[in-house]
C-alpha cells in the first residue's frame, strides 16, 4: 500500500510553554485505512492535525502529505483534505442547507455532483428534514454530523477528523462510524483522533500520544494482545459494589478498576496474582471471572495504570443511606413554543444514588435536567429536592446542592486559587473552615502546582479536578453533573469517578446526564429519554437484560440503549 | 482565485449581515439618529447669551442702554440694582455675564469722562466669553452713535466696524457641515467597528480553522468578507446623503459621482483598519475597544469634524494625517457647501488612496492562511 | 448574605485586575485618553492663515492691516491681487478668512466719517468662523481706540473686562471638566454593561444561579466593583488633571464624589439593563454604542444643551451625563452654590433607582 502520509521527526513547540507540544514524531500513514488517534489529553491530537492539514509550521522534521510539504503548497494539499476541527466552525446563524452549499462551493462541488452528494450525505445524517433549521437551532449531536458533512461535501483523499463524537449520542456514533467505514471503503485515508477507545479498537491501525511523544504505532490488537489474561470480573456483588471497586483500587495487584453495571472489571498488574475475593469483600456470592481484554484495557496498561490514590471525599461526614426520597420529578412538561421539549416525566430518587439521565441527542435530557436543577422553569409539574421547589427555594436550599456543567465554567481569568475561595465564599464557608476546605482540595486534587495559573491555562485534567472541587467542597447533598466527562481521556475520567463513588458511599445523591455509557454504567438506576419522554427506568443490568436477543448474548450498554430505541421506533411504526 | 469560491463567502456573509438584528440596527437605525442629532442636537450657532445687567443708579442713561442692550437678537436680558444675586448665579453657571453700570455712571459720562462699565464674564467657557466682549463692545459703540445723533452732537471721532460675511453658508448654521461631516462617522463605524467584530467572531467561534482547511486564498476569503460590508457601508451611506439633503435641507453642491468616490476609498481605508484590527486581536471585546480608540475617537476628534484641528497642538495635527476621516471630512464639507473644488479634493482622495494601500499591505502582512 | 456578595465582589475586581488587556482599557486607558483630548478639544483657534485684499492705500488702511498682522492669531498673512482671489482662497481652504478694504476706507476716515470693513469668513468652519470674528473685533476696537486717543479724545466709556473663574481664558480648563465627566461614563458603562453578557456567553452564569446568590445579590455584586473599578479610573483622572493638565479644582471634592456616586449608580443601572438585555457581548457592545453616542451628544459636552429643541432638552435631561457635566464644571471651576449640586443631584438618583430597577426586572425576567 503506498503511503499518503510521511512524517518524519516532527517537532512543533508553542511560545508560551515550556514543554513540546509534540516531539520527534515519525510515522508513516498508508491509504485507504481508518487510523486512529488516542492519547490523555493535551497529548498533541490536535496539534498533529493541524500540522498534517497545514494549518500549523512544524518548528522541527519533515511532514508531506501526496509528496508535498503542507504549508509550503498549502492550496493543492488543501484540495485533496478535508478536516473537520473539534469545535467545527458551523455558521449558527445559517441554514443546514446554507452551510452545506457554503463548503460545497469553496471547494468547487457543482451541479449534479453536489445534487448527489447532498442527497446522500443528507440520507447519512438524516438531517434530510430539517435543511432549513438554522444551525444553531440543532441539538448538540445534529451539529457534529452537519460538521462531518460539510467536511465531506467533496471526496477527499485524506479526511482529518478531531474528537467527532464528543457529545453526540450512540446512535448517531455508531452511524458515524459506518459513514466513516464506507468512505475507506472508497479508498479514503481517515485520521479519526478520540477520547473513547472503543472507537480506537475498531481502527485498523492507532497512534498512542502521551506528552507529544508517539508512544504506540501499530494495530491495536497487538496492543490488547498485551494484556490479555489480566482482565477479570468481579461478578455476583452482594453490597456496595462501590467499595469493592474502592478496595480493589487500591489492592497492590489492581491495575485499574471500573464498574460494569452491577459488577467490577479490573486490570491485573503483569506478574501479580489474582487477589483474593476475600480481600475485596464482595460478599459470599462474588466470584472472579477472566474476560478478553478490550484496547481500553491495553491503552490504560500502556499509560501507566488508572486512578489509584484515595478520595479526599472518603473522610467526609457521612450522611445517613436509605430509603428517604431526595428528588421528586412530577409530571414535568416543558413546551418551547409549539414544540414540546419534555413531557410528563416523574421519577424520584433516593438518598445516596446515583440516577442517569440518558438518551439520544435531542430528546429532552438537557431540559429535564435544567429544570431539576431550577434553571428552567416547567411549563406544567414540579420538581422538588429535599422537599423544595429550587426556583422559589430560598439561597439556603442551593446552598445545598453542587453543579458541574458539561462547560468548562469557572472564571478563565481568576487563577486556581481565586475560583476555589470564591466559590468557597459564594456557598458561605468563612473564616478557619474556609481555609481549611481550600487546603484540602489542594492537597486531595494535587492542584498545589497551579494555584496561581489562569484557570483557564490549564490542562483539561486540572480543569475538571477544580471544576469537582469548587462544586463540591462546601459537602453538597445533592449533585447535578451534565455530561461530566464528554471529551476526557479515560485517566481522567476514572480519577473523577473514583471521587463520585467516594462522595455517593457517604450517601451524597448524584444525577448525572451522560452520551457515554460507559459512564452509564456508573448509575445505580438509569431513565431513558426519548422524544421528550421517558421511556424506561431501571438499573443499567436490567436495561442490559431487556436488550438481550440471539444475535446478542451479552449486551453493552450501548447495544441496550440501541436496542431500546429501536423497540420503541418499531411499537411507533406499528 | 476563482469566482465561485469568491461567490461563495460573500453569499454567507450577506446572509449573516441581514439576519443579524444588530448588523441592520447599526448600518440603518444609527446613522439616521446620528444625522437627526447633528442636525438638531449639536449645534455651534450663536445662541442667545444671558446677561445680568446691574444698574446701580437708574438715570436716563442707563435706561436707554439697557433698552440699547435688550433690542439686539444676542441677549437675554435681566435687570438689578444689586450685584450678588447675579454673582451667585454666574457661579451657578446660569448667566454668561453681568454687566455693572456703576452709580456714578450717567455723571461721569455727562462730564465728558470716560464713564466706566464693568463687563463679567463666565471664563468657565473660554469661546462665550470672548463672545460676550466683543458683542457688548459693538453694541457699546451703537449706543454711543445712536446717543450723539439723538443729541444733535456729531460723532466723535470717525469709527471703523466690520461687516461680517460668510460664505457658502450664509445662514451660518453649523447643521450645514456638521450633518455632511457626520457621514465620515458612520462610514467609520459600518467599516471599521462591525468588520473588526464580525471577522474576529470567525476566529471566537471557531468557524476559521474550517473554512482556512477549504482551498480557499487569502484573497477570496478577504475580499468576500469585505465586498459585503463595503456595499452595506456605501449603501448607509447613500441613505444617509439622501436624508441629508431631503429631509435636512442642506444644500448639496458638488458631483455626486465625486462623492461617490470619496466615499468608496474612505469605505476601503476602514474596513482595512477593520479587517487588521481583528486579525491582530482575535476576540470580539478588544476588538470593540480597539476600534473605538482607534478609529471611532480620532475620526471623531482629529478630522475638523467637530473640533477644529488648526487649533491643535502641532504634534495632534501631524498626526491628523494618518487618520482617514480627516481628508474625508473636508471633502464632504467642499462637495456639499462649496462644490467641486479640485484643489480639495485631489489631495483628499490622494491621501485616502495611499492610506488605502498602506493598511492593506500591513493586512496582507498579517494575513495568513495558517493558525500560529 | 454579606459574605455571599463581598465574594462577587473580589471575584469581579480580581478578574478585571488580572486580565492585562482589560486593566488597560478599564484603568489606565481612560486617564490616557484625558491627556490627548483634552487637548484636541481646547477650541482655541490660533495659527490660521489671513487673506488680505486690499484695494484702498491709504495710511489707515495699512495701519489697520498691519495691526492684523501683529495680532499674533494669524500665522500666516497672503495678500490677494484681484477679487476673484477671494473666492478661490477661501474654496481651497487657503485661507479661512479674507479682510477686505474697500477703496474708499481711507478717504471716508479723514472726512470723518464712518468706514467698514469687509470680513469674509468660511462658513463650512462656522465655529472658527465666529470665534475669529471675535479676535477680529478686538483688533478693530483697539485701532478705534488708538486713532481717538492719537486726536487726544477721551472714550466717553470705558469698558472694563473682567473674566472669574478662568481669568486667563485657558481653553483647557473648559475641556477638562466636561471630558472628565463623559470619560468616567465610559468606564462605568463599560464595565457594568459587558459584565452579564460576558457571564452569559462564556457559560459562567447558570453555575451562579445554581448558587446561593440571589438575583438582587448578584446585581449588587455587579454593581459595586463597576462602581469601585470607575471611581479608582476618576481619581486618577482627577490627580492627572491637576499634575499635568494644572486644572485647579476650585468647590468642594465631597460634593464632587457624591455626585459622581449618585452618576455612577445610574450609569451602571442602565448598563446593567443594557446587558441583561443583550444575548451576547456583540449584542451588548452594539447596544452600548447605540445608548452612548447619542447620549454624550445631547448631554451638552460639545454644545450646549440652551441650543437644542425643547424635545431634546427634555431628554437630555433624562440622561446622567447632562447632569454631571454641571457638576463637573461646578466643582472644577466655579465653588457654585450648594442648591446648583443638589438640583442636578436629585434627577440622577430618579434615574439610577429607575434604570436599576429596571435591570433589576429584567434580569428577573430573562433568568426565568
Amino acid at each position: 500500500m503506498s503511503k499518503l502520509v510521511t512524517i518524519d521527526g516532527l517537532t512543533k513547540r508553542f511560545h508560551n510553554q515550556n514543554r513540546s507540544a509534540l516531539q520527534n514524531v515519525t510515522t508513516q500513514i498508508e491509504s485507504g485505512r481508518i487510523v486512529g488517534l488516542v492519547g490523555p489529553d493535551g497529548a498533541g491530537k490536535t496539534t498533529l492535525l493541524r500540522l498534517i492539514a497545514g494549518l500549523l509550521r512544524a518548528d522541527d522534521g519533515r511532514i508531506e502529505v501526496g509528496g508535498l510539504d503542507p504549508v509550503a503548497n498549502a492550496r493543492q494539499v488543501r484540495k485533496r483534505i478535508a478536516y473537520m476541527p473539534q469545535r467545527f466552525g458551523l455558521y449558527e446563524d445559517l441554514s443546514v442547507g446554507e452551510n452545506l452549499i457554503l463548503y460545497a462551493d469553496l471547494r468547487g462541488v457543482v451541479g449534479s455532483a453536489r445534487k448527489e452528494t447532498f442527497e446522500r450525505l443528507l440520507e447519512f445524517t438524516g438531517l434530510g428534514s430539517f435543511t432549513d433549521r438554522l444551525a444553531g437551532a440543532l441539538s448538540g449531536g445534529m451539529k457534529q454530523k452537519l460538521g462531518l458533512a460539510c467536511a465531506l461535501v467533496a471526496t477527499p483523499e485524506l479526511l482529518l477528523l478531531d474528537e467527532p463524537s464528543v457529545g453526540v449520542d450512540p446512535i448517531s456514533r455508531r452511524e458515524l462510524w459506518r459513514m466513516v467505514g464506507q468512505l475507506t471503503e472508497e479508498g479514503i485515508t481517515v485520521v479519526w483522533a478520540t477520547a473513547y477507545l472503543d472507537e480506537a479498537e475498531q481502527c485498523e491501525t492507532v497512534l498512542v500520544l502521551s506528552e507529544g511523544e508517539l508512544i504506540f504505532d501499530g494495530r491495536p490488537t497487538d496492543l490488547t494482545a498485551g494484556v490479555d489474561g489480566r482482565v477479570y470480573l468481579v461478578e455476583g456483588i452482594k453490597g456496595d459494589r462501590r467499595q469493592v471497586l474502592n478496595r480493589a483500587r487500591q489492592h497492590e495487584a489492581v491495575l485499574d478498576g471500573t464498574i460494569q453495571a452491577s459488577d467490577v472489571r479490573l486490570l491485573l498488574m503483569e506478574t501479580a496474582q489474582v487477589p483474593s475475593l476475600d480481600s475485596l469483600t464482595g460478599g459470599a456470592g462474588a466470584r472472579l471471572r477472566r474476560i478478553p481484554p478490550r484496547f481500553e484495557d491495553a491503552f490504560i496498561d500502556l499509560i501507566g495504570g488508572g486512578f489509584r490514590a484515595e478520595s479526599p471525599f472518603a473522610r467526609n461526614s457521612e450522611r445517613s443511606h436509605g430509603a428517604t426520597i431526595v428528588v421528586e420529578a412530577r409530571g414535568l412538561t416543558r413546551m418551547f413554543g409549539s414544540f414540546t421539549a419534555a413531557s410528563e416525566i416523574s421519577f424520584d430518587v433516593r438518598r445516596g444514588e446515583v440516577f442517569g439521565l440518558i438518551g439520544p441527542n435531542g430528546a429532552g435530557k438537557s431540559t429535564t435536567f435544567k429544570m431539576l436543577c431550577g434553571l428552567l422553569k416547567p411549563t406544567s409539574g414540579e420538581a422538588r429536592i429535599a422537599g423544595v421547589d429550587l426556583r422559589t427555594a430560598a439561597s439556603q436550599a442551593r446552598a445545598r446542592l453542587g453543579y458541574m456543567a458539561q462547560k468548562f465554567s469557572l472564571y478563565g481569568d481568576l487563577s486556581t486559587l481565586q475560583n476555589l475561595r470564591f466559590f468557597a465564599r459564594v456557598y458561605g464557608l468563612t473564616g478557619a473552615k474556609q481555609r481549611l476546605t481550600i487546603e484540602r482540595m489542594i492537597d486531595s486534587f494535587a492542584l498545589a502546582d497551579k494555584l496561581d495559573e489562569n484557570s483557564s491555562q490549564l490542562p483539561l485534567g486540572f480543569k475538571q479536578r477544580l471544576s469537582l472541587a469548587c462544586a463540591t467542597m462546601h459537602e453538597p447533598d445533592v449533585l447535578f453533573l451534565d455530561e461530566p466527562t464528554s471529551g476526557v481521556d479515560p485517566r481522567t475520567r476514572r480519577e473523577f469517578w473514583a471521587h463520585i463513588n467516594t462522595m455517593v458511599t457517604n450517601g451524597v445523591t448524584v444525577i448525572v446526564t451522560t452520551h457515554f455509557l460507559d459512564e452509564a454504567e456508573y448509575c445505580d438506576r438509569a431513565a431513558l429519554i426519548y422524544r421528550g419522554g421517558m421511556v424506561a427506568l431501571g438499573p443499567p443490568s436490567e436495561l442490559k437484560a431487556r436488550a438481550i436477543s440471539p444475535e446478542l448474548p451479552s449486551p453493552t450498554f450501548e447495544d441496550a440503549f440501541i436496542a431500546l430505541i429501536e423497540q420503541i421506533e418499531a411499537g411507533r411504526a406499528r | 482565485m476563482t469566482f465561485s469560491r469568491l461567490a461563495a463567502i460573500m453569499r454567507k456573509e450577506t446572509r449573516q449581515a441581514v439576519r443579524d438584528p444588530s448588523t441592520l440596527m447599526i448600518s440603518g437605525l444609527l446613522p439616521i439618529m446620528l444625522i437627526f442629532l447633528f442636525g438638531y442636537a449639536v449645534s455651534f450657532d450663536p445662541r442667545e447669551l444671558s446677561i445680568g445687567v446691574v444698574v446701580e443708579q437708574p438715570t436716563s442713561e442707563t435706561e436707554s442702554f439697557v433698552a440699547s442692550l435688550r433690542n439686539t437678537r444676542y441677549f437675554g436680558i435681566e435687570v438689578a440694582i444689586d450685584r450678588q444675586v447675579f454673582a451667585s448665579r454666574m457661579a451657578a453657571g446660569k448667566l454668561d455675564a453681568i454687566i455693572v453700570l456703576p452709580q456714578d455712571f450717567s455723571a461721569t459720562a455727562l462730564r465728558g469722562e470716560a464713564a466706566p462699565i464693568q463687563v463679567l464674564v463666565d471664563g468657565g467657557d473660554p469661546n462665550t466669553a470672548g463672545l460676550v466682549g466683543s458683542y457688548v463692545e459693538m453694541l457699546v459703540l451703537n449706543w454711543l452713535e445712536q446717543e450723539w445723533l439723538d443729541r444733535g452732537q456729531p460723532p466723535l471721532a470717525p469709527l471703523v466696524s466690520i461687516e461680517p460675511r460668510t460664505w457658502f453658508n450664509a445662514e451660518v448654521s453649523s447643521r450645514n457641515y456638521l450633518v455632511p461631516g457626520s457621514l465620515a462617522i458612520i462610514l467609520t463605524i459600518i467599516g471599521a467597528l462591525l468588520t473588526a467584530l464580525v471577522v474576529a467572531r470567525e476566529w471566537e467561534r471557531g468557524t476559521m480553522e474550517a473554512l482556512l482547511a477549504t482551498p480557499v486564498g487569502p484573497l477570496e476569503l478577504l475580499l468576500g468578507k469585505l465586498i459585503p460590508y463595503f456595499v452595506l457601508g456605501l449603501g448607509s451611506f447613500m441613505l444617509s446623503v439622501l436624508v441629508t439633503v431631503g429631509f435636512f435641507d442642506v444644500p448639496f453642491r458638488g458631483s455626486f459621482l465625486a462623492l461617490a468616490l470619496a466615499a468608496s476609498l474612505f469605505m476601503l481605508c476602514s474596513l482595512g483598519q477593520g479587517l487588521l484590527i481583528s486579525t491582530l486581536t482575535r476576540n470580539q471585546l478588544v476588538a470593540a475597544q480597539v476600534a473605538v480608540m482607534l478609529a471611532f475617537l480620532p475620526a471623531f476628534y482629529f478630522s475638523n469634524f467637530v473640533f477644529e484641528l488648526d487649533s491643535m497642538p502641532p504634534a495632534l495635527q501631524l498626526f491628523s494625517y494618518v487618520i482617514p476621516a480627516r481628508f474625508l471630512v473636508s471633502t464632504l464639507q467642499t462637495q456639499f457647501l462649496a462644490g467641486n473644488v479640485w484643489a480639495v479634493l485631489l489631495p483628499d482622495l490622494a491621501g485616502l488612496a495611499i492610506f488605502g494601500i498602506v493598511i492593506f499591505a500591513v493586512c496582507a502582512l498579517f494575513t495568513r492562511t495558517r493558525l500560529d | 448574605m454579606w459574605h455571599r456578595i463581598y465574594a462577587l465582589i473580589v471575584k469581579e475586581l480580581l478578574a478585571s485586575a488580572r486580565d492585562p488587556q482589560t486593566r488597560w482599557v478599564v484603568l489606565f486607558s481612560p486617564p490616557f485618553l484625558l491627556l490627548i483630548y483634552a487637548f484636541a478639544i481646547t477650541q482655541e483657534v490660533s495659527d490660521v492663515t489671513l487673506a488680505v485684499y486690499n484695494q484702498d492705500q491709504g495710511r489707515a488702511s495699512i495701519e489697520l492691516i498691519s495691526r492684523f498682522e501683529g495680532a499674533g492669531v494669524f500665522d500666516e498673512i497672503v495678500h490677494l491681487r484681484a477679487e476673484a482671489e477671494i473666492a478661490r482662497a477661501i474654496d481651497t481652504r487657503r485661507a479661512t478668512l479674507v479682510l477686505r478694504v474697500g477703496e474708499d476706507f481711507s478717504r471716508r476716515l479723514e472726512r470723518g466719517e464712518n468706514a467698514q470693513v469687509q470680513l469674509i469668513l468660511d462658513g463650512r468652519r462656522s465655529n472658527t468662523a465666529q470665534i475669529l470674528l471675535g479676535y477680529s473685533s478686538r483688533i478693530v476696537k483697539a485701532f478705534n481706540e488708538e486713532r481717538l486717543h492719537q486726536l487726544g479724545l477721551v472714550p466717553p466709556i470705558r469698558l472694563v473686562q473682567r473674566t472669574w473663574f478662568n481669568s486667563n481664558l485657558e481653553p483647557l480648563w473648559s475641556a477638562v471638566p466636561a471630558l472628565f465627566a463623559v470619560l468616567v461614563a465610559v468606564v462605568g458603562f463599560m464595565v457594568s454593561a459587558l459584565s452579564i453578557a460576558r457571564e452569559r456567553e462564556l457559560g459562567t452564569f447558570e453555575q451562579l444561579l445554581v448558587s446561593p446568590l440571589r438575583p438582587f445579590e448578584i446585581l449588587v455584586g455587579k454593581s459595586v466593583p463597576a462602581l469601585l473599578i470607575a471611581l479608582t479610573s476618576a481619581s486618577a483622572m482627577l490627580v492627572l488633571g491637576l499634575l499635568f493638565l494644572n486644572v485647579p479644582i476650585r468647590g468642594s471634592l465631597a460634593l464632587l464624589f457624591v455626585g459622581m456616586l449618585m452618576y455612577l449608580s445610574a450609569i451602571i443601572g442602565i448598563g446593567l439593563f443594557i446587558s441583561s438585555l443583550a444575548k451576547t457581548q456583540q449584542q451588548a457592545i452594539i447596544g452600548l454604542f447605540m445608548y452612548m453616542v447619542p447620549a454624550v451628544l445631547i448631554s451638552g459636552y460639545a454644545t450646549p444643551v440652551e441650543n437644542m429643541p425643547d424635545w431634546l432638552q427634555g431628554l437630555a435631561t433624562a440622561t446622567p451625563i447632562t447632569h454631571f457635566i454641571v457638576i463637573s464644571k461646578a466643582v472644577y471651576l466655579r465653588d457654585a452654590p450648594i442648591g446648583l449640586y443638589f438640583s442636578h443631584i436629585w434627577p440622577m438618583a430618579v434615574i439610577a433607582a429607575v434604570s436599576l430597577s429596571a435591570a433589576i426586572w429584567l434580569f428577573r425576567r430573562r433568568t426565568g
